[in-house]
């Protein structure tokens, strides 16, 4: 019962917050200081998105921005979960990757769009490149320390019991190192998310979210804009919330590797 | 024979103040299905002596016969029980644990969970069998993970100060469980602890170190009846030949 009040609770104050925003923002749009073209209305805006999403043409846009991230947090998951893996356990590979993911990581994934453009062209290939790229640091980083902060005890008792170099891998470092490669994978995919919308502003030709606020610059539509903007927001919120969240509670919380924050 | 053969143990570790000797030419053999406690403060490297029986540490020196072959590294001829009660991963049930050795093993899913479960009614945790680790007390987090290194049923059991960090009472109803659980397993069991009433209740035959380095002082066979009563006049006249032997070594400084 107190579990559920406090969901409730948590409910409120969050849509408490959101309607402070959204009631700011609507009266400094009617305010008239600014010009109407520039600042719409909520209600415009609304409308605008309600558009888009019957018409099918906003779907279709977030479902190729959508698979873009996918592609790119996929493979940067499938690259850097084992390599960090691999980086944490062997001082070799350690060595070899880690001043190389040092040097790449700085570097912001957008500056290579110009790069991969003339390498790949405009399109897919190179937004897919470009979010795998910004995926790919926070998730080796977090793998990295994570294999590395495995309690020494469980290698041992493991180890006791048998378990081969395999079995270690599987049964024992990567549940023993969950809780940093979900955190790893949550940053990775907002890195991803937030790569995507950039990349799609140079590289994406006629779909995707980022190309539709680019290309609605050229007719002064606001609305456009902030309707994509919204929807950009609302996919993160929910794919952040929903799926790492749930994921969460379904391993590392339920295990008590990591606690639930005190209300 | 003897189940395990210590023979002349000696390991020296490397410190930047100069070689420091942990152990240092321990002998001594253990029966089959014999209980066997380590006694001494702390320092005097029964825990080392332990880890290098269990495989964990290489001797610089002397070898160690289980069964008449030499150990080199650890094997699924011994269980180890540590101390701290993090030994069990946190993200597997109490059954998951029990079972773990015996997936090691290959055994299918519907044969090793039957004998951990089986494991975990020896232990009287079977109305715990779905329960993660950090639902359960320290106790029968230490009772797990005696079950898990039964399960895969190793003939010798080593034991590194399992109830040192548990609460009195709770302790003794272990100490009464163990020995119960040794009477039906029939184990070679070797366990560390610097706590003589412990060793006493528990032991045939109590190994004394004593520190700097760690040698074996003297070989205390105790002849009493089991169950053994605490309060009984020779059990205490055990507990303070044991606490003279030990007093000889205390810290000099």
């Amino acid at each position: 019962m107190s579990e559920n009040a406090d969901r409730m609770r948590s409910y409120r104050r969050a849509a408490l917050t959101l309607i402070t925003v959204a009631a700011l923002y609507e009266i400094t749009a009617r305010s008239g200081y600014f010009p109407r073209v520039l600042l719409p209305t909520i209600p415009t805006i609304a409308r605008t998105l309600f558009d888009m999403l019957l018409d099918g043409s906003m779907i279709l846009h977030a479902l190729y921005t959508f698979y873009r991230v996918l592609f790119g947090f996929g493979l940067a998951i499938v690259v850097a979960l084992p390599l960090g893996i691999l980086m944490g356990r062997y001082r070799a590979v350690e060595g070899f990757f880690l001043p190389l993911a040092s040097a790449l990581m700085p570097i912001p994934s957008l500056a290579w769009v110009p790069v991969f453009i003339l390498w790949f062209g405009l399109g897919n290939t190179t937004t897919v490149l470009v979010v795998f790229y910004a995926a790919t640091f926070p998730m080796l980083l977090n793998t990295w320390s994570g294999v590395r902060s495995v309690n020494p005890i469980w290698l041992r008792s493991a180890g006791a019991m048998g378990a081969d170099e395999n079995a270690m891998f599987w049964k024992v470092i990567i549940p023993g190192a969950s809780p940093f490669i979900i955190t790893g994978m949550r940053q990775s995919f907002l890195r991803a998310w937030i790569a995507v919308v950039g990349a799609e502003m140079i590289a994406a030709s006629s779909w995707g979210l980022g190309w539709v606020i680019f290309d609605a610059k050229e007719f002064l539509n606001t609305d456009i804009m902030m309707a994509s903007l919204a929807v950009i927001g609302c996919i993160g919120f929910v794919f952040e919330r929903l799926v790492f969240g749930s994921l969460e509670r379904a391993t590392i919380q339920r295990w008590g590797m990591v606690r639930a924050a005190k209300s | 024979m003897p189940h395990i053969e210590i023979r002349d143990i000696s390991l020296i570790y490397d410190t930047p103040s100069g070689s420091v000797p942990g152990v240092q030419g321990v002998s001594f053999s253990i029966e089959p299905s014999e209980f066997l406690c380590i006694v001494g403060p702390s320092g005097c490297g029964k825990s080392t002596l332990l880890n290098i029986i269990a495989g964990f540490l290489t001797p610089t020196g002397g070898e160690i016969k289980i069964g008449g072959k030499i150990i080199t590294g650890h094997g699924m001829d011994r269980g180890v029980v540590f101390q701290d009660f993090a030994q069990l991963f946190p993200w597997r049930t109490a059954l998951g644990n029990v079972a773990f050795g015996l997936e090691m093993k290959g055994m299918g899913k519907a044969e090793r969970e039957e004998i951990a479960l089986q494991q975990l009614r020896l232990v009287k945790l079977e109305k715990f069998v779905r329960s993660y680790p950090h639902h359960l007390s320290g106790g029968m987090q230490q009772r797990v993970a005696i079950a898990r290194a039964l399960a895969y049923n190793p003939a010798v059991l080593l034991m590194d100060e399992p109830f040192a960090a548990l609460d009195a009472l709770t302790r003794d109803d272990m100490q009464r469980l163990l020995a119960e659980v040794w009477r039906e397993t029939k184990k070679t069991v070797i366990y560390v602890t610097h706590n003589v009433a412990e060793a006493v209740y528990l032991a045939d035959r109590v190994v004394v170190m004593t520190p700097h380095p760690g040698t074996v002082k003297i070989e205390v066979p105790i002849r009493l009846a089991r169950p053994r009563d605490p309060l009984s006049v020779e059990f205490l006249d055990y507990q303070k030949e044991l606490l003279r032997h030990l007093g000889g070594g205390a810290v000099k400084a």
